[in-house]
């Protein structure tokens, strides 16, 4: 079982990135899984904060708006503390994002396209399978996907944490969540879905670092 | 292919999933700037400055104001060619009623539909009814019960309607303000005064019982209608926007004088700025002191009331 709201450290704080984008419904998550989380504006906040949540939104104007010297403090952050990325946050971790090409901070190697699904026309609620790491199976969660970007490559190093479809051409459900190290990236909006699921991984790997100073890295 | 075939069959009946698409679209936009562009190259100054999303439209509403006539939807030749620009979402403007232009619209594919009063009304009596589209729509407000009137033909943004094309804030304000008044006093009511209060607002008693419950619009709020310096943005965003719409203020220095490439670029990053910092004065002193000068604009309460767009929508 996943844990409940008083196994966490009361001290731990999570950051969501407030430059722009669905910031307050991450927020809002954290809330009600009991913990305490700060909005991000500046590179001086990332030191109050044992985890960061880059939301949805648009990923060009988070570029535009970070300007050099956070997005080389965020690359810092990312890259050694626990940061999840949800959709437009997703691009902003890979390693290489197409459609068009842009920088990013790449704390997990894997190849991104923005909107790769369509316009918002395209955009759609779906069932997806979520991977439980205590017992290995795969479980049903809803996903909310708007203009939605597609993880085309993935390294080695990359542990799959969820796909979704699985009548592709070439018959692979699409890689929709993973992890790699304290890095996770989901290419839907668990933060507008009202199961909690993959918000509590998050919380757990917060956890685990708080806890050892350091995290594993996924083999 | 997969991803069309489920997504179809998916949203066929579901009104509510399709609602949440739609909010979802606009949850993505918020503490953003969502700018005015009549062409590609406005459109990839605007997604270089950072705003995260672009209204296409052939004339922004100074010029209208300015040209008169007849003010249509935009050609969906000239849409299409901005839609190809950039790749950030592109919103398109309809007349109010006109639910023809909002199935070209659709069919576009534009990612946003503003059933808007800046353009001439096709309907003195219906609004568009917004439930019929997949495409989500935003339409303008001035007070709670026209905000709740919007949602409940099926709009999943509600804008202040403000006065648009004036670069004068004070109807954005007026309008913002006004709206939360309404919501906060329905806070404070009893269960059973609630009835009344539909009547009074002449919107449906279940939204007015949702507003007095959460306290907020059950779509997002953003405002528009007269932003034309990074104060303004910061100052309907501390009013409680969650997003601010600019027209003519970037790209126009008056109702017929476009402002330079360099300087409509400089007034752009400074708005995107000031509306993610809107709580940070030492942001919006830096970002006010790099703005050359902002639109001339038109003083609202100068003008002549047949003038006004804001009067438009029932």
């Amino acid at each position: 079982m996943l844990p409940r709201r008083s196994y966490y450290t009361k001290s731990m704080r999570i950051g969501v990135l407030a430059i722009q984008g669905d910031f307050a419904a991450h927020q809002l998550r954290l809330h009600q899984l009991g913990v305490e989380s700060i909005p991000v504006r500046k590179a001086e906040q990332l030191a109050q904060i044992e985890g960061l949540i880059i939301p949805g939104g648009e990923s060009g104007a988070f570029l535009k708006l970070l300007g050099d010297d956070f997005f080389a403090a965020l690359r810092i952050f990312v890259n050694s503390k626990p940061t999840f990325g949800t959709c437009a946050g997703a691009i902003m971790l890979a390693t290489e994002v197409l459609g068009p090409a842009q920088p990013s901070l790449g704390a997990i190697d894997m190849t991104i396209r923005r909107n790769a699904y369509g316009r918002q026309i395209d955009s759609s609620i779906r069932t997806g399978k979520l991977a439980s790491s205590a017992n290995n199976t795969l479980s049903e969660i809803e996903m909310v996907f708007i203009r939605a970007p597609k993880i085309e490559r993935i390294g080695p190093g990359v542990q799959v944490l969820a796909t979704e479809g699985g009548t592709a051409p070439d018959g692979q459900p699409d890689i929709v969540a993973v992890r790699q190290g304290s890095a996770m990236a989901a290419t839907f909006h668990p933060e507008l879905s009202s199961d909690s699921r993959v918000h509590q991984l998050f919380v757990a790997l917060v956890q685990d670092y708080c806890k050892t100073g350091a995290t594993e890295t996924s083999k | 292919m997969s991803k069309k075939n489920s997504s179809s069959s998916n949203a066929s009946s579901q009104g509510s999933t399709s609602l949440r698409l739609k909010t979802g679209l606009a949850e993505m936009l918020k503490g953003g700037v969502i700018m005015d562009v009549i062409n590609d190259d406005q459109a990839r100054i605007a997604e270089d400055a950072g705003a995260v999303a672009v209204m296409a439209l052939e004339r922004v509403p100074a010029m209208i104001r300015a040209q008169g006539g007849v003010a249509r939807m935009s050609s969906p030749n000239m849409i299409r060619k901005i839609m190809a620009a950039v790749s950030i979402p592109v919103m398109a403007k309809v007349r109010i009623g006109h639910f023809a232009e909002a199935q070209i619209l659709e069919a576009l594919g534009v990612d946003y539909i503003d059933e808007s009063e800046v353009l001439t009304p096709a309907d003195e009596a219906h609004h568009v009814d917004k439930h019929k589209f997949k495409t989500p729509f935003v339409c303008g407000a001035r007070n709670l019960g026209e905000a709740l009137r919007r949602i409940a033909e099926g709009a999943a943004m509600i804008r202040t309607k403000g006065e648009a094309g004036t670069g004068d804030v004070v109807h954005a304000v007026k309008h913002m303000r006004q709206i939360m008044r309404d919501m906060r006093m329905l806070t404070s009511m009893s269960e059973d005064e609630l009835y009344a209060e539909a009547k009074n607002h002449q919107a449906p008693v279940e939204l007015i019982r949702m507003v007095a419950q959460t306290g907020k619009l059950p779509v997002p709020n953003f405002s528009a209608g007269g932003i034309a310096t990074p104060a303004d943005a910061s100052l309907v965003m501390q009013l409680g926007a969650e997003a601010v719409f600019v027209g003519s203020g970037i790209f126009m220095n008056s109702g017929t004088k476009f402002a330079s490439a360099k300087e409509a670029a400089q007034r752009a990053r400074a708005i995107v700025k000031a509306t993610t910092h809107y709580q940070d004065p030492n942001v919006l002193l830096e970002v006010s002191g790099d703005m050359t000068g902002a639109m001339k604009g038109l003083a609202v309460d100068q003008m002549d009331p047949t003038q006004l767009m804001q009067t438009r929508g029932w």
